[in-house]
């Protein structure tokens, strides 16, 4: 249990600095800037005893910490991490500090408030992927909305306040339902023989397989919603590209960063090791909108003019390789899922600070207003480049281990069992050249602009600080992509457990969800 | 021995790593050029150790297998789950290509430390160059699919980056871009093979496919559907019907890209590919046949365009399109040792013909239109004479090196089971047209009048320049000797790896007695006719070119237009693709559709709330009167009940 406090340590480490920012005069913009980024890379350094102190070899969920909270519906505070959570809790930890440094000066207004809710978000999304109790986990869920919608509705662009609204709404709507499920299921605990109300995630696996398959169906569809719509599954993704265009650099970074992965999470966390049952039914029809995903994401992002558009409805093709990944059901798809959501979380987030270094130079996004910008800014088209092969899925960077594995996993799928999923998946291939290299093409190549000035500024090449935050995605865009080993032995453990337990609920006798070997212990 | 396999693909990407982070604040071109070829050098050096030390041992040991470290795996352990490691196999097939790809290599990156004098991006130049030849290693050392994949990324990415090169320039970008997407679609088909070989046999390493492949029979449609699937990933990396449309744009980039890149190693990768998976096609004969004739077709047809061409690196392109269609045609019928011999000597003439080309470009102050070139072997004698070599090595004349492998190819094509004399015809109609091409190219660059402004004073490239060339020209002269019929040492050489394919195809050693020398002389005669006709037409009747154009005025306007596939390319597949995507899925699905609804459901709400607000009048008495209308009607219903 003493190990546990670490990890209540790193999700609420940036609630405290919070607390600094609000006790700092708002003139003081140097300190705020400096409490901030400081808090949050303190975050990060402790995350790191996670990342090191987790053991992969013994797997399942390790740095728990329980603590009552409402003794008679069994709620409590309980969090633990496994593999997945830990790979995106460091993902977490490791954006948000960048995002900040990568958009030091781009706030303009009110930057106490800002700094705070950035803080507050991350306490939000690391709270997400550690807690091991519906209840909690549903807190976190909609308390990260909040910073969310104010990030994008105060510090966006012109059209934030629809954009914000478009988000909340969307994303409400979902979570209402799951909340509605959570409840329900912690009621069905009820009625078991011996049973009574609970949350806790191990005491529902424990349960998970007395549930009748058509209450499973519409559980697995609540929570499912709920995620789709985080993912974004298509046709649930219209929220997004209007959320990024309007959001600033950071709210994008973290929006495409970290939030949507809470989604597939979810569908990892909840509905797959709960539902098993629906989740073998549902799994073709998922597949389909996933490669529907894929495919249309790339095909839309192709025609966009607008450089974060692009960038959003190319996050909707590669969240579909996520999906495609964790419905295929083997251990190649899950594994290419999870590190899927770490590289789409790097790269994208890479493409959010790269657009968001030029515009903050000159205030335009359209593509047509740039060209020939490799030219005045060689440093700048180095890093975009790097970045635009790993989004296309290049060998020897993260994206291919991702999207290969995933391809490799639905096609041999023996539960899914139809290759064409993968086959079209690999369209993507295609496309994401197309989109990537066409952008880069228009933006910087070609002449320099006859006047040399773009949106009426003049160009300059990236500052220390930029590169600054572009080296270490750059080197974690290449170690995932020649050294997977050091991320995926991590989730290992997580994805041969469900996809045991995913065939033998198919053979039709299920062993049922452990958590693993802790899930034991703490029963006892 | 084995320890030096990695050390020859390391120093390459020691050599791109040094250069590419701390090149730009390098100074002396003098240094950045002696890294960059010195690393080159160095794998070559250590190339040629491992080779001698192969030669030294018997034929069955020579084969070796280093692994680095698992690269790619789901790590969870279960046996029948992925996983791929970097492991690179030395055999003599590999060690082959490693000689010709750094050897070679070497030549044209020292050639390059004196064509890309003065350019902006010189270290960056050396970097590309030196990550390409890394890629290059690891596509022909690899021991298994996902490496060679890596390996043929990674030259695809570098042929990208030094095509767009002077990404100054509009078509620079779009020829990369094309290169790149082209190539993608080829590689889509690779994809798909490999994910066909894994759920097949279950690993994707050379060894365990191969040897499971040796167990199935002849025609097994899961073979016949993984070779066809490779063979769209050759199709587009090496250039043939119907996705050689990249190559020609490619020469948007510097000469020695075009040389090394898209000439003498790149573009072979497809056809090394197929030779690596012998065993795999000699088990599909429909995939077999569609290769030869693919292969076949290609280099007739590519040929075609490049008898009217006018840019000396065009002409250039469309023949080396031509001479992979060579390279397949040999895949095609089971003639692998024949196939990659001929890899190697158009590796050494068509080098020395593209560095030749960089040698006139560059006296010649950028042009590149041979109709205002001529009268240059007195300017340029060295290139002159070199790039003479050359061309007739390509046409086939004895004793150079292109004859020997091209009449191999030949003599097999006629002879073979897999092979017809319809093929054979072909082969030496093409051979015709190749002859014709390249002379008309000699003649028109170098010799009859000068047709340039005087003040351009074409001069002799540097010794960086021209060294490289003299050692190419030697190479284009004997290179061939390693394979005289009938005691041909790279066929025994590489007899190792093609055997257990050899074995399927039932293909033993065939002896054709006179006839083999009767096609022998057929085919020399014909590339000598093909000669002298070029030389004829453009020293002495010149006008014959020009009233030809007038009399068949469409077939020349289809031939410079490369039969206009481009503008079908981009009427059928480019546009409806773009039209669609922002018509109907973007501006119909997303935003009318989706968002409608969406924004629709939240007007309809919004309509109710503004329906029910109207009840909120803010006047007590109107509240007060609903209030006791209520009690009243709840009291009604109350005694009714």
């Amino acid at each position: 249990m003493a190990s546990g406090f670490i990890l209540t340590t790193t999700i609420f480490l940036p609630l405290v600095f919070t607390v600094v920012i609000f006790f700092l005069p708002k003139e003081n913009i140097k300190g705020i800037k400096l409490v901030a980024l400081s808090g949050s890379i303190v975050t990060f350094l402790v995350s790191l005893f996670l990342f090191f102190g987790y053991d992969a070899a013994i797997g399942g969920f390790q740095f728990l910490h329980k603590v009552t909270w409402i003794g008679s519906l069994n709620i409590s505070y309980f969090v633990g991490i496994d593999g997945m959570s830990l790979l995106l809790i460091l993902l977490t930890t490791f954006l948000t500090p960048l995002a900040l440094l990568g958009t030091w000066n781009s706030i303009e207004k009110q930057l106490k408030g800002y700094s705070i809710m950035v803080l507050l978000l991350e306490v939000g999304m690391i709270g997400v992927f550690a807690s091991l109790d519906l209840f909690l986990f549903y807190i976190f869920w909609e308390a990260m909305l909040i910073p969310m919608y104010f990030i994008i509705g105060v510090w966006g662009g012109p059209n934030r306040v629809y954009a914000a609204v478009k988000f909340f709404l969307f994303t409400l709507f979902g979570s209402v339902l799951m909340l509605v499920a959570i409840i329900w299921l912690g009621y069905f605990a009820s009625t078991v023989p011996g049973g009574q109300f609970t949350t806790n995630l191990f005491d529902l696996y424990r349960i998970a397989p007395l549930l009748p398959v058509n209450l499973q169906m519409w559980m697995f569809a609540a929570f499912g919603l709920s995620f789709a719509i985080k993912v974004p599954v298509w046709p649930l993704h219209t929220w997004l590209p209007d959320a990024h265009v309007e959001a600033p650099t950071a709210g994008s970074v973290i929006l495409a960063g970290v939030l949507l992965k809470m989604g597939t999470y979810g569908f990892i966390r909840f509905n797959l090791p709960l539902f098993a049952d629906a989740s073998l039914r549902a799994m073709p029809f998922m597949c389909l909108l996933a490669v529907i995903g894929i495919v249309y994401g790339a095909l839309v992002a192709m025609v966009q003019t607008d450089m974060k558009k692009l960038v959003a409805y190319s996050s909707v093709s590669h969240m579909g390789f996520v999906m495609l990944g964790i419905f295929s059901m083997t251990e190649e798809g899950l594994q290419g899922a999870i590190i899927q959501m770490i590289n789409h979380g790097l790269s994208t987030g890479a493409l959010f600070l790269l657009v968001g270094m030029i515009y903050d130079r000159t205030h335009t996004r359209s593509i047509a207003d740039y060209g020939g910008v490799a030219k005045l800014m060689p440093v700048y088209a180095t890093f975009l480049m790097i970045i635009s092969f790993s989004s296309i899925g290049l060998p020897g960077l993260n994206g291919f281990v991702g999207e290969f594995l995933v391809m490799l996993g639905s096609f041999k799928s023996t539960l899914l069992d139809n290759r064409w999923f993968a086959v079209v998946a690999g369209l993507g291939v295609i496309f994401s050249a197309v989109y990537m290299l066409w952008m880069y093409q228009r933006v910087m190549m070609g002449p320099v602009r006859s006047d040399g000035l773009y949106g009426g500024h003049h160009l300059t090449d990236l500052t220390k600080r930029e590169i600054a935050v572009l080296v270490p995605i750059v080197l974690f865009v290449v170690w995932i992509g020649v050294y997977p080993k050091t991320f995926l032995s991590k989730s290992a453990p997580l994805v041969k457990h469900t996809v045991e337990q995913m065939e033998s609920v198919k053979r039709g006798s299920p062993i049922r969800f452990a958590g693993s070997l802790q899930c034991n212990l703490e029963s006892k | 021995m084995n320890s030096y396999a990695p050390l020859i693909v390391i120093f390459p990407l020691l050599g791109f790593l040094i250069l590419g982070i701390f090149g730009s604040r390098m100074k002396s071109e003098k240094l950045i050029g002696i890294l960059g070829s010195g690393t080159v050098g160095l794998s070559f050096l250590l190339a040629l150790l491992v080779f001698f030390q192969m030669l030294s041992v018997e034929p069955d040991q020579r084969k070796q297998i280093v692994t680095v470290f698992t690269w790619l795996s789901t790590f969870t352990g279960s046996p029948s789950s992925f996983s791929v490691n970097i492991a690179y196999q030395i055999d003599q097939l590999s060690i082959l290509m490693t000689l010709i790809v750094t050897g070679v290599g070497f030549l044209i990156h020292v050639y390059s430390i004196g064509y890309m004098h003065d350019d902006r991006g010189f270290w960056r130049f050396f970097a590309y160059m030196n990550l390409f030849i890394f890629a290059m290693l690891n596509l022909v050392l690899a021991d298994n699919f996902l490496l060679l994949f890596l390996g043929w990324e990674g030259v695809g990415l570098c042929s990208y980056l030094l095509i767009g090169f002077w990404y100054e320039k509009k078509f620079t970008g779009d020829a990369a871009k094309k290169a790149f997407v082209v190539n993608r679609i080829g590689d889509f088909g690779f994809i798909i093979g490999m994910l066909l070989i894994f759920s097949t046999f279950g690993s994707l390493n050379f060894s365990t496919v191969f040897s499971g492949a040796s167990l199935l029979t002849m025609g097994n449609t899961t073979i016949l559907w993984i070779t066809l699937l490779l063979f769209v990933g050759a199709i587009g990396k090496s250039a043939q019907i119907p996705l050689y449309v990249w190559l020609p744009d490619a020469m948007a980039g510097p000469t020695p890209v075009s040389a090394l890149i898209h000439a003498a190693t790149m573009v072979t990768a497809g056809v090394y590919m197929v030779a690596r998976c012998s065993i795999l096609y000699a088990l599909s004969p429909v995939a077999m046949e569609v290769v030869a004739v693919i292969g076949v077709v290609t280099a007739v047809f590519a040929a075609t365009i490049g008898l009217v061409q006018n840019d000396i690196k065009k002409v250039l392109a469309y023949s080396t399109i031509s001479q992979l269609g060579y390279m397949f045609l040999a895949m095609g019928i089971g003639a692998f040792s024949a196939g990659i011999f001929h890899l190697m000597t158009h590796a050494f003439f068509k080098a020395l013909l593209f560095l030749g080309a960089g040698a006139v470009i560059h006296a010649m102050h950028d042009e590149q239109d041979i109709q205002k070139m001529g009268g240059l072997k007195e300017y340029l004698p060295i290139t002159y004479k070199t790039f003479l070599i050359g061309a007739i090595a390509i046409a086939g004349i004895p004793p150079f090196a292109g004859f020997f492998s091209k009449d191999e190819i030949l003599w097999k094509t006629f002879s073979s089971e897999q092979g017809s004399w319809i093929f054979w015809l072909l082969g030496v109609f093409g051979a015709a047209m190749t002859a014709f091409y390249m002379f008309r190219l000699v003649t028109l660059t170098f010799e009859g009048k000068r047709r340039f402004d005087h003040h351009l004073h074409p001069h002799e490239a540097p010794k960086t320049m021209t060294v490289p060339l003299m050692i190419l020209a030697g190479l284009s002269i004997v290179g061939g000797f390693v394979g005289i019929p009938h005691w041909s040492g790279i066929e025994h050489w590489l007899d190792p790896v093609f055997s257990p394919a050899q074995y399927k195809l039932m293909s033993g050693e065939y002896s054709g007695g006179i006839m083999e020398y009767l096609l022998m002389a057929v085919s020399v005669g014909i590339a000598a006719a093909g000669i002298y006709a070029a030389r004829w037409v453009y020293l002495q009747r010149i006008e014959i070119a020009a009233s030809l154009q007038q009399r068949y005025p469409r077939v020349y306007r289809l031939l410079l237009n490369k039969y206009y596939v481009d503008e079908v390319y981009d009427a059928v597949i480019v546009e409806p693709a773009v039209k669609s995507s922002e018509e109907i899925l973007w501006k119909v699905v997303d935003v009318t559709l989706i968002d409608g609804m969406v924004n629709g459901s939240a007007r309809v709400i919004g309509a109710i709330a503004q329906t029910l607000r109207k009840i909120q009048t803010g006047v007590a008495q109107f509240y007060a009167v609903v209030f006791i209308g209520g009690i009243l009607f709840v009291i009604t219903w109350l005694l009714l009940k």
